[in-house]
């Protein structure tokens, strides 16, 4: 897990996503530095999560490329890009529904992913604290041992999240972390994503304004698979290209 | 306090006394059931039988539904933990049994010419009288041993990772899986298999040098495979214990979750669909000289639906539910096949329908509901 010694740590070059004809994606290039954390936003359908979909590899780009950490994973496995330390939080909740949050939280750790390597042995003592000092941190140690189906929406979210800070990823996919979320919980979330920033390198995608103004970090506008604005909040929300894409689907001043 | 001739608090005390104690047998029983059971079917048998409370044909209908459960075992780790429905366990069932009847067979009567007669009739007329070659290596044990459970693991293995590995799922892996079992069976129907087509395998006599007809043998058969299921149960319920235990629940959750935190679940998949053949093989294996034949159609449709049925009744996700669904769906058939031969596929069926309806957990679900009470009302007690 060492830094890497070039600044740009994740890059994409003209790559398009193509669905039964239709462009989802087309970026002709998209970079973000190691260590930063990276907002994407953009109307609804604008390719934010097929974007997040091609870095994770769930799909292969129709062209282009994409390199993180200067290695070549545009056909890499999903599993593969995962190794290399790329985590994903998907846009709805996803966890493990059946298993108590503290199993969740194991199944996370890094190694141990091949079959035979789970038959025997239990976490180190030095994981099992990190997994509670994480639990401590996003407000789950009470609930450590309920099962996630029982967790509200905004726990599953940060179980998700903390799942993604055990695993040692390097770099961090965060779909629509506030969605759903109280203002509590959403103020909770960005400092959990800021205090992120720096040890790892953050994609998030976020539709809410103020949790974006919270994050206080350089942001990208995709519409309609494009790379529209690229800059500081204020840059991109003066952009007359953002407020037209914006206002073509009727959704300025979000 | 003068005026009451019993004090009130004292009437109270008793009866929170009693409330434990009926909530501590009931947990504590709760604690041991497992090795009740299992000395129950060890011991208590045995006895039963040595008193003369149970005849030897029952001894041995017990000693099937054992070698049965182990299907089950493997099933509920399939669909109970990992959330895929196979209808064709049925099917690595035969497969085992097959491979066990052909050792007995090699043992049992055969024609002029070396072939068991349960194939001469079949297959040695049309092909030259000779004993197939794929035959030969059937007559020694340690062979025998390896094909019941490698054909399983193979068969499974094979499969499996194929279907999994294409992502086929759900209801599609529920119908690929009865369709799979059902052309093996017309497979094993066909006479120039030389595998006694339709008729299958019968006329079994000997094994290990036993006359596997005589009560002693029919003990001891019931009594291994009572020892393989307790074993098999064990494992299985130490499986779940471990990680790899989680990760195979994980994989019904959300399997792209468990993708993309960087496990495989095609590896796990094939893995646990493999482990369950074996157990349904070793089950079969069991089965058949206790039961003195193994024909094709133990590979039907039918048969696999029916471990589902065992394991929904008995509850899924427990290991205990697979064991206990297997052996009083078995138990209740056998009583009423007897008694009242008709109404055997309408009870079947309404116990199915008002079980899914009123215990979606099933019977060890719904005894674990009953525990988690009791606890509650211990720990406020
Ligand atoms: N697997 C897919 N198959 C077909 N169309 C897809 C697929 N994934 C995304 N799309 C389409 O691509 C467009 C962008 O979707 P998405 O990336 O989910 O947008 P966003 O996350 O920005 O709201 C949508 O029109 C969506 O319907
Ligand atoms: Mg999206």
């Amino acid at each position: 897990m060492s830094t890497p010694v070039r600044s740009d740590f994740l890059q994409i070059e003209g790559v398009t996503a193509v669905f039964d004809g239709f462009k989802a994606l087309d970026v002709s290039y998209f970079g973000v530095d190691w260590g930063d954390l990276r907002v994407v936003i953009g109307p609804n359908g604008a390719g934010k999560t097929t974007l997040c979909d091609v870095i994770s590899g769930k799909t292969k780009p129709t062209t282009g490329k994409v390199v993180i950490d200067e290695k070549d994973v545009t056909r890499w496995r999903d599993t593969e890009i995962s190794a290399l330390g790329v985590g994903r939080k998907f846009q709805t909740p996803s966890v493990f529904d059946s298993l108590t949050v503290y199993e969740n939280m194991e199944l996370a750790l890094p190694g141990r992913r091949r079959a035979w390597q789970n038959l025997f042995g239990r976490e180190t003592a030095e994981q099992r604290d990190r997994i509670l000092a994480l639990l401590e941190r996003t407000h789950l140690i009470g609930r450590k041992d309920h099962l996630a189906r029982d967790l509200s929406h905004g726990q599953r979210q940060w179980l998700e999240i903390s799942m993604l800070m055990v695993s040692g990823a390097r770099l961090l996919l965060v779909d629509e972390p506030a969605a759903g979320l109280t203002d509590t919980e959403t103020a909770l979330t960005a400092d959990l994503l800021l205090e992120l920033k720096g040890n790892h390198t953050l994609i998030v995608i976020e539709h809410d304004m103020e949790f974006v103004r919270r994050l206080g970090s350089r942001v990208t506008c995709l519409c309609q698979g494009r790379v529209l604005a690229d800059g500081t909040l204020d840059q991109v929300s003066s952009d007359p290209q953002v407020i037209e894409a914006y206002l073509g689907r009727g959704k300025a001043g979000r | 306090m003068a005026e009451y001739p019993i004090d009130p608090r004292q009437f109270a005390l008793t009866r929170a006394i009693a409330g434990l104690g009926w909530r501590g047998t009931l947990l504590g029983f709760d604690r041991r059931a497992p090795a009740i059971g299992a000395a129950f079917l060890l011991l208590a048998i045995p006895v039963f039988y040595a008193v003369g409370l149970l005849d030897l044909a029952q001894v041995n209908q017990l000693g099937r539904y054992c070698a049965i459960a182990l299907v089950a075992i493997g099933l509920d780790l399939v669909w109970g933990y990992t959330g895929m429905l196979s209808l064709c366990q049925a099917m690595f069932f035969t497969l085992g049994g097959y491979a066990m009847g052909m050792h007995l067979a090699m043992q049992g009567p055969k024609d002029g010419k070396g072939v068991p007669t349960s194939i001469s009739y079949v297959s040695s007329e049309v092909d030259g009288l000779a004993l197939p070659w794929f035959w030969q290596p059937f007559a020694h044990e340690w062979f025998t041993l390896v094909a019941v459970l490698a054909v399983p693991a193979i068969v499974a293995g094979l499969f499996g990772w194929l279907a999994f590995r294409s992502r086929i799922k759900g209801v599609y892996f529920s119908i690929i899986t009865q369709a799979l079992t059902v052309a093996l069976m017309t497979l094993f129907s066909l006479n120039l298999l030389k595998l006694g087509g339709t008729n299958g395998l019968t006329n079994f006599t000997h094994l290990l040098g036993c006359d596997i007809r005589t009560g002693e043998a029919k003990l001891a058969l019931y009594w291994v495979s009572a020892l393989a299921l307790i074993g098999a149960a064990l494992f299985a319920w130490w499986l779940t214990t471990t990680r790899f235990g989680r990760i195979l629940v994980a994989v019904r959750d959300s399997e792209a979750r468990l993708r993309f935190a960087g496990y495989q679940p095609v590896i796990f998949k094939t893995a646990v669909f493999t482990l369950a053949a074996v157990l349904a093989g070793i089950g079969g294996a069991l089965y058949v000289p206790q039961t003195g034949i193994v024909t094709p159609s133990d590979m039907a449709a039918v048969p696999s639906i029916m471990v589902v049925v065992w394991v929904a009744l008995g509850g899924r996700g427990t290991i205990t539910g697979a064991v206990v669904g297997a052996l009083l769906v078995n138990l209740i058939y056998a009583l009423l096949t007897t008694h009242m031969p008709k109404f055997w596929p309408f009870i079947l069926g309404a116990v199915f329908v008002s079980v899914v309806l009123f215990m979606p957990d099933g019977i060890v679900g719904q005894w674990r509901k009953l525990i988690a009470w009791a606890q509650r009302g211990k720990a406020r007690a």
